[in-house]
């Protein structure tokens, strides 16, 4: 058993409404808790979660998503129609928010600190970040470097990528 | 099931090494599981240990690193550099706790 012990991880996170987002942060945490080396690359709107004044605002999409059900898991499909009134992703995000922190879910802020304090290294895709027209100024401090995807391959070495 | 001999005492354990019956537990015993992991005990690390067994003792599970880390006995960056390569798993079962079972 030990030795087929996965020792390295590296999670791209791609999307970003709040659905996105958690799967791949719950995971590199997850793989810090169990020894593992973890490195988070952020792309595309999943860069949301690591950009200074939008992170805290990231949301659950109402829209487009036909597993979302009201008022909880176990309730009414909720149709695309009723999903793009005004308000409604800052309820449902406000709801499973509180949810989360019962369970200690940290806030993405905090759980961004929270991965990178735990040893685990963030990153930036550098197409996105030129067609984003952003600079290392717009992210949060946890954010290591900008990476090209032949960067982000050689610093995969030896991982398991996971793309979310 | 199975059992292990810790500082000189037979304890039962689990195929990991987890106690499985925390009243075995002792000081000595936390000192051998912790030695067996390549951790030399500090007084840090006996804090950690202690608030994990106070609040199973309280609350009847474990903490999360969250709620570790956010009761002021030590820090995320702390708790990795005491305890490296799995600080959850590592603290609790030198505290002869069970294996922790949350996702975060």
């Amino acid at each position: 058993m030990a030795e087929d012990r996965i020792k390295k991880v590296s999670i791209v996170v791609s999307r970003g409404s709040l659905e996105g987002v958690y799967p791949g942060l719950i995971m590199a945490n997850g793989a810090r808790m169990e020894g593992m080396e973890a490195n988070l690359f952020f792309t595309f709107f999943g860069l949301y979660a690591v950009l200074d004044k939008y992170m805290d605002k990231i949301k659950i999409a109402t829209v487009g998503n036909p597993a979302m059900r009201v008022p909880d898991a176990k309730g009414f499909p909720l149709p695309t129609l009723l999903g793009a009134l005004p308000g409604m992703s800052a309820f449902a995000t406000w709801m499973m928010n509180k949810t989360m922190d019962k369970l200690d879910i940290p806030p993405i802020r905090e759980f961004v600190e929270m991965i990178s304090a735990a040893g685990a290294k963030l990153y930036a895709c550098k197409a996105t970040v030129d067609m984003f027209n952003l600079t290392m100024d717009d992210f949060c401090p946890e954010v290591d470097k900008v990476l090209t995807v032949g960067e982000f391959y050689e610093l995969s070495a030896g991982s398991q990528i996971i793309f979310t | 099931m199975a059992t292990k001999t810790l500082a000189n005492v037979t304890v039962e354990v689990t195929e990991e090494g987890y106690l499985t019956n925390q009243a075995e537990w002792t000081k000595a015993v936390g000192e051998a599981i912790a030695k067996e992991e390549g951790i030399e005990l500090t007084e840090n690390h006996w804090k950690v240990v202690e608030f994990l067994q106070k609040e199973v003792k309280e609350n009847g599970s474990l903490p999360t690193i969250r709620r570790l880390t956010k009761s002021g006995v030590v820090d995320t960056k702390a708790l990795y550099q005491l305890f490296p390569n799995g600080p959850l798993k590592k603290a609790a079962k030198i505290a002869g706790l069970e294996k922790p079972a949350s996702c975060v």
